[in-house]
Parts: structure tokens; C-alpha cells; sequence
């Protein structure tokens, strides 16, 4: 049966057939929906863990007990689970163990576009990366029966386009039954990496490599599809699609497994073929290991002798994400392709205003933001919607790295000497991910770093995930919520304060207080984000005074999409007044608290409005 | 209707149901024969932000990515953003907007205004003179409910493709929750009356 199925939901799909037991992970864009969309099977444990080591941890423990397993998690989290992944690659397991990583190209919402092919080489493992769905259906199967043939973790490696794009996919018939696995193992050499195991442990895994290696000529996920003899490419991931849309004509040697390479099979199809080109999206990471096997790949004549080092890609960009338009191009520049012109007319965006993204209307991390932008402190950032802080007008974030970064960079300022007050600003999901050793530091080395913990009540950029602070699983059962407010007291936090995070006089009150003396301080904002339901249900469009309106701009400084200059002006300052888009506005009353003038309507005051109309 | 397939291009903005309209097409294309590929860019704005969604019918469709130019239909939710895509269509494409503005946020802290009627529609008419415009939130309001203008201009989409209606009612039965079926079936209809009459 043939299911239209996204790469994200098409890994859930073969990890059931597949018999895998145990799923782990962290949300991140683009991989959130492989656990969501494994989470439902039948026969299946779940989780969210607060962060991607936990998550890869839970899935080699699971393995080393015999169980199938996987971890998923973005490009960016297995920096985070890195540890994980280079133990259990000494290791190995009692059962298949798939790391999936979600890389993402062009960075459609990531900060780096790191190319986590190199892990799997950096740690010797065998990585996996697929085209499509059926691709990424077949190889997630491939992957539990390889790393169980060769006793290692295998990376499958997708990436945005694959992730996110929906293909059919004939499904398997059903979840294998695999046999219920033996007594716990007592194996010490095997799980025990001290140095007299680990020592005997590493030329183990680089024979494992050249295994696997072997196995990689025959394995069916590398396949050679001959047409032209005159243009050979060799290509993996998503960019075999654009090898076939813009050179139908060639022949393509398609690896399904990126590492270690097939060498006898390149050598084969490279020896058959005039010209031989690499296709691959970001790192030459297929090139450079088929230039050290010495095969020359075709170079375009208009070139410089040697490319500038250190990038080898010679053809195709290594930033971004390719696109037939960019292959298309790339292939006219190297004489590889007739010239010509793409279709259709380029249009320049100028005069069109920019859409980028920004705080939803009535988003509770909206008034911190005003409040910060108002004491004019450095802030220090943190991975989330509330990165989105750093927007205009908010303009209230100032540096953003990478997940729990905040606390640890405006201590690292405190510390050095800085003379402003900094101020850290985190999500909830992201503290339990990892702000807690950073809040532990500043407590412990005693600097006086303000952090805000905005509390929303859900991972909300990767679009609503349950985490340790809302009470409830993956699988949706019920469970013990942590508490933010004790457990950062435990940390050694005396000034711990909690406030509505629409409370504006709240928060301003709070921070100022705090900045008087020299003590580090964590305020906790707290309110469910807009979007979910429960909130949803208390939407309530506010409503601007014309009369008592004069245009301040005040209310425009919240930077909030439902709030709009009205085609009405003012009389005597000739500024527009405020419009409130009813489309848009939830209610969440932060205007109203702003404007000076009393001429935004708080919810009371519209709902009185309304009751004696409807009685009427 | 062509059988080497067709690619749609839908636009609009984070919250209006793009995904939704692009989810519908998918399954439309598979119940017709076709290989479907959709892929979706939501980048970091649950709502506000430009969200895209390219879909591809084809006998074997490779490429997730509509190159420029390539599009056959190019349908908007909103209407700077048909603007902003209009290039993306074949000249001469089809292109089926909702008569809708939502101004973002950057029309009050950059300054460039939202864009007037006469300079979308002289956009739009660089690349295709086969431009129609569809009042689908009045439509959908006047039926009770704004959020169902995603399939108001589903509706106008099926006149203007000329596909058979019971094929896109099974999908749309498929795709739409039971208790908002009703007023989906509603809007499509209305969807399609309202290019019959454009038209």
C-alpha cells in the first residue's frame, strides 16, 4: 500500500516495521515530527528527553538491553549528544542503534548549517542519507539490520527538504517480531571504555570500518543507474534529485551510504564514464574522500590551476541549499550544460515590505522584551521564539548562539569585568535542556548575572512539545511537572521572583529593583504561549479609542503584528493613530498597559462593551 | 489538464492554513495517478512569517523544489505575497490570490509601505495576464468563519483546473476534521461559484 508520507514520518513508519522498541530525543527543526509521528504505534516507548545526550543516552541504554532503539534529534543536537555518540561508537550495542540527525541547509531555522556527514567519519560509524521518502522508509530499515550486522550506532543523516517533504511511500507489511532479548549483559570489555578496554576497543572499530566498507559494494542503497557515457555523477541525499532533474542524460552513481564509501564501485563507475562530477549539498564530503583515492574528477577549463584552499568544491556552492536554479547555473559556469537562461523573469523584492518572522500577537515573551529594550541592558539570548526578541522595534537581544548559551555567555561578561548589568534571557524548555549547570555556575562563582526564564508552558518554536515542566509525555500520560521556582532555589538562588508575563509594571519593577543591588536574580515570567488551545479559547480582539488616540507611536514600540497605523490622523500632530487588527489580536492587554493615553480598551472594558449589545 | 503533470506554488502567511490547502493537493494528486512530492518551508514564525509550499505532479517528480519560472499555478493566501512570489510562475501561469492584506510588521519599523492594488496587480502582470482574484475571507466570513478561506480558494482552484469535483470532495473528506466538514464542503462551493462568475 502506497501512503503519502513526509521523510520525518516515513523514519517513524520503518522504525515501527522495523521492531524498534525505544525512540528518545529533543525537538528541533527539522526532525520534531519523527518522534511525534512514532509516538502513536502500537508496541512503542516514546519520550521527549530534556535534551539530546539524555535522549541518545536513553537510546544506547536501550540497545545495550537488547532492545531496538533510536535517537532523533536537529543537526545542532548532536553537537549536544556528541559525547553519547563517540562512546556508544567504541561500544557498540546488543541491538540496532540509529542516531538520526536532521541537518538543515540554508539554515531555515538554525544558526549554523554544520554537515553532520563528518560525524559519522569522526567517529567511524556508517552513515546513511537519503534522497526521499520511500529512500529514507527503506534506509531506516537498512540502517537497524546494519548496525546490528557490524555491532556499531549508524547516522542517518536527512536534511530539511528530505525531512519536510511528503512522498509516497510503499509501506512494509507489518512491525517485525524480533525475539525477546537475552539476560542484561555483564560484558566489561565490551561496555567498560577505561583505558585497557578502550585501547583494545579502537583497532576494533577501525577494522569495523573497513567491514563495512566492504559491505558497502554490494550493499543495495548504492546503486549505479547507467545512461550517458558521457557524464558520470556521483551523488547522495537530496541532491540525486537534482542530478536526475537537470541532467536526466547522465549516468549516476547513487550512494545511499555516504560512509564509508564503495571504493571498487566508484573506481567502476568512474573508469566507464568521460567526465566525472561530485553533486552533493554542503561539505565536499563525498569529494574529498573520492579525491584521496586519487580519481580525477572533471575540472572546468575556466578555473583557477588550484582552487583556493581550503575548498575543494570546485563546481557547486558549499554554502546553501541546492536547488535545480543553483545546479542548473552551477552546471553552465562548468561547460557541463549548454548555456542558456533559467525560465521565467527575475523580479527584484524592491519596494515589497519584508515578512521575516516575529513574536506572534499576544506572545507572553513580548512584554520582557519591551521592558529590556526600555532599561537598555545588554541581553544574552537564548535558542527559541524568544530569539525573536532581537527584532525591531523590540531590539532587545543581543547575542544568540546556540541552546543554554544565555547564562553562561552574560556570566563569562560579568566576570571579565563588563560594566553594564547582564541580563540572560531563556525559555523554559531550553532551562531544563541546559541552563541549570549555567545558573549553578553563577550562583557558585558568585557573579551577578539577571537571568529571565520566560515560562510559556511548552516548547513553542518547534511548534507545541510537551517538556519536564508541563506534566505530561510524549505519549500523552500524565505526569509529576518540575517546578522551575524550587529548583532553582536548590540551585543556591536567594532573589527568585515569579510574575504574570503580561504584567509590564511587574517585570519593570522587578528588573529595576534588582539591578540596585549586585546579587544574581532569576524571574520567572510565566503564561501559557498564545497558541495553545487552552489560551485560544480566552482570545479577545481589544480595541483602540479613536478619540482618545493621538498617535503617540507608543503602542507601535511592542512590536506587535495585530497593532497597525490607522489611515486616520491625528489633527493636531498628524501621526496615525493605532488600529487594532481583530484578525489578529488575542487580548493579551500589553498595549493597553503601554498606552499613556487610556485609549486602548483593556478586555473588561470591551467585554462590558459587548454584553449590553448582545442583550440588546 | 496536462498529463506531464502540473507544479503548484502556494504562499501566504504563518496561521492562514497554507499547509493545509498544499496537504489537500498532495492527496488530489495521488488519487489521480500522479507522483506527488510537496515540500513545505515554515521557518521560525508559528504566525507572521511567509510560509511556502511547493507541489509537484508529475509521472516521476525528482526535484521538491519548483526552480523560477517553473511553477503552472501559482496560488496565494495573501496578497503582498503573490507579489513577493509572483516570479516563481511560468509566464503566462495561473495565479489565484485571496484579496487579502495582512501587513507585516516591517511596513511600521522600516517604513516601506504595503504595497498598493495598482502596483500588485502590475507585478503580477510582468509574468502572467491569467491572474484572479478571490474576496476569500469575505467569502469564508459571510459562511461563518474566516479560516476556512484556504478552501475558498481551493474551491475557485478546482473551477479554474477543471478537475472533477467528487474526486476533491473525497479528499477534502479525508483531510478535514468531521466537525468542520460542513462548512469546508460550503466553502469550497462558494470557491468555485466565485470564478464562475469572475470568470
Amino acid at each position: 500500500m502506497k501512503r503519502l508520507l513526509s521523510g520525518n514520518e516515513a523514519v517513524a513508519r520503518a522504525a515501527w516495521e522495523a521492531g524498534v522498541k525505544v525512540g528518545s530525543g529533543y525537538p528541533g527543526t527539522p526532525s520534531t515530527e519523527i518522534l511525534e509521528a512514532f509516538a502513536p504505534y502500537p508496541g512503542v516507548y516514546a519520550e521527549w528527553a530534556p535534551n539530546e545526550k539524555v535522549g541518545l543516552d536513553v537510546a544506547v541504554g536501550a540497545a545495550y538491553a537488547g532492545r531496538r532503539a533510536f535517537a532523533a534529534m536537529k543537526h545542532v543536537g548532536l553537537n549536544v549528544a556528541s559525547d553519547a555518540l563517540f562512546a556508544a561508537a567504541m561500544t557498540g550495542a546488543e541491538a540496532g542503534l540509529v542516531i538520526i540527525s536532521a541537518d538543515d541547509p540554508s539554515m531555515h531555522s538554525s544558526q549554523n548549517e554544520q554537515d553532520n556527514r563528518q560525524f559519522a567519519k569522526f567517529a567511524r560509524i556508517p552513515c546513511l542519507d537519503p534522497a526521499d521518502s520511500q529512500d529514507t522508509h527503506d534506509l531506516t530499515l537498512a540502517a537497524f539490520d546494519l548496525s546490528e550486522q557490524f555491532d556499531t550506532p549508524v547516522l542517518l543523516r536527512m536534511t530539511t527538504r528530505v525531512c519536510h517533504t511528503s512522498s509516497p511511500v510503499e509501506l512494509g507489511p507489518q512491525r517485525e517480531n524480533l525475539p525477546e532479548p537475552g539476560k542484561y549483559p555483564r560484558n566489561l570489555t565490551k561496555y567498560c571504555m577505561v583505558p585497557a578496554n578502550a585501547k583494545k576497543r579502537h583497532p576494533a572499530i577501525e577494522t569495523r570500518v573497513a567491514e563495512i566498507a566492504a559491505f558497502a559494494e554490494t550493499f543495495a542503497g548504492n546503486r549505479i543507474e547507467w545512461r550517458s557515457s558521457d557524464l558520470g555523477i556521483i551523488t547522495g541525499g537530496v541532491a540525486y534529485n537534482y542530478a536526475r532533474e537537470v541532467f536526466p542524460e547522465a549516468s549516476v552513481l547513487k550512494l545511499g551510504m555516504v560512509y564509508p564509501l564503495p571504493r571498487k564501485l566508484i573506481r567502476e563507475f568512474a573508469g566507464r564514464v568521460q567526465k566525472v562530477i561530485v553533486l552533493e549539498e554542503l561539505d565536499p564530503f563525498i569529494e574529498d574522500q573520492i579525491r584521496l583515492m586519487g580519481i580525477s574528477l572533471y575540472r572546468p577549463e575556466n578555473l583557477l590551476p588550484e582552487p583556493p584552499y581550503p575548498v575543494t568544491k570546485e563546481i557547486f556552492p558549499i554554502a546553501g541549499e541546492l536547488d535545480p536554479v543553483v545546479v542548473r547555473d552551477s552546471g553552465r559556469q562548468a561547460g557541463l550544460l549548454p548555456g542558456g537562461e533559467n525560465g521565467g523573469l527575475a523580479l527584484s523584492m524592491a519596494g515589497l515590505p519584508i515578512r521575516p518572522p516575529v513574536l506572534c500577537p499576544g506572545c507572553p515573551h513580548r512584554s520582557s522584551f519591551y521592558v529590556l529594550h526600555k532599561l537598555g541592558v545588554p541581553v544574552n539570548g537564548d535558542i527559541g521564539c524568544y530569539t525573536l526578541g532581537m527584532v525591531q522595534p523590540l531590539d532587545a537581544l543581543h547575542t544568540v548562539g546556540c541552546m543554554g548559551a544565555s547564562v553562561g555567555v552574560a556570566h563569562g561578561a560579568a566576570v571579565a569585568g563588563d560594566k553594564e548589568r547582564h541580563v540572560a534571557v531563556i525559555g523554559d524548555s531550553t532551562f531544563f535542556h541546559s541552563a541549570i549547570p549555567a545558573l549553578i555556575n553563577v550562583v557558585y562563582n558568585r557573579s551577578n548575572v539577571i537571568t529571565i526564564i520566560m515560562d510559556n508552558r511548552v516548547t513553542g518554536m518547534t511548534g507545541h512539545q510537551d517538556n519536564p515542566g508541563t506534566g505530561r509525555t510524549l505519549q500523552q500520560k500524565a505526569t509529576r511537572a518540575i517546578e522551575i521556582e524550587p529548583l532553582v532555589r536548590a540551585l543556591g538562588f536567594d532573589k527568585v521572583v515569579t510574575v504574570p508575563a503580561y504584567d509590564v509594571a511587574a517585570i519593570e519593577k522587578t528588573l529595576k529593583d534588582w539591578m540596585k543591588s549586585d546579587e544574581p536574580a532569576v524571574l520567572i515570567t510565566r503564561e501559557e504561549c498564545a497558541l495553545l488551545p487552552s489560551a485560544r479559547n480566552r482570545w479577545l480582539p481589544l480595541e483602540v479609542v479613536s478619540d482618545k488616540c493621538n498617535g503617540c507611536t507608543l503602542c507601535f514600540r511592542v512590536g506587535c503584528p495585530a497593532i497597525l497605523k490607522s489611515e486616520q490622523l491625528d489633527p493636531k500632530t498628524n501621526r496615525p493613530l493605532a488600529l487594532i487588527d481583530p484578525l489578529l489580536c488575542t487580548g493579551c492587554e500589553i498595549c493597553a498597559q503601554v498606552c499613556p493615553r487610556d485609549a486602548i480598551l483593556f478586555r473588561n472594558q470591551v467585554q462590558s462593551k459587548q454584553i449590553p449589545q448582545e442583550a440588546a | 489538464m496536462k498529463s506531464e503533470g502540473i507544479n503548484f506554488a502556494l504562499v501566504g502567511v504563518g496561521g492562514q492554513g497554507t499547509i493545509l490547502a498544499s496537504d489537500v493537493l498532495a492527496e488530489l494528486g495521488l488519487r489521480l495517478g500522479y507522483d506527488v512530492k510537496k515540500a513545505e518551508v515554515h521557518g521560525m514564525s508559528q504566525r507572521g512569517g511567509s510560509v511556502t509550499s511547493h507541489l509537484r505532479w508529475g509521472p516521476r517528480v525528482f526535484s521538491p523544489i519548483i526552480p523560477r519560472g517553473e511553477a503552472d499555478v501559482l496560488i496565494a493566501f495573501e496578497k503582498l505575497e503573490a507579489a513577493r512570489f509572483i516570479d516563481i510562475l511560468k509566464p503566462g501561469g495561473l495565479a489565484l490570490v485571496n484579496d487579502y492584506a495582512i501587513e507585516p510588521l516591517s511596513v511600521q519599523t522600516t517604513g516601506v509601505p504595503y504595497p498598493g492594488d495598482e502596483m500588485l496587480h502590475e507585478r503580477l502582470a510582468q509574468v502572467t495576464q491569467h491572474a484572479y482574484w478571490v474576496k476569500g475571507i469575505e467569502i469564508a466570513e459571510a459562511l461563518g468563519n474566516s479560516r476556512a478561506a484556504n478552501v475558498v480558494l481551493l474551491g475557485a482552484l478546482s473551477a479554474l483546473l477543471d478537475l472533477d469535483e467528487s474526486q476533491w470532495d473525497a479528499v477534502l473528506e479525508q483531510r478535514v476534521p468531521a466537525k468542520h466538514l460542513e462548512l469546508n464542503r460550503r466553502a469550497f462551493r462558494a470557491g468555485r461559484e466565485a470564478v464562475a462568475t469572475a470568470v
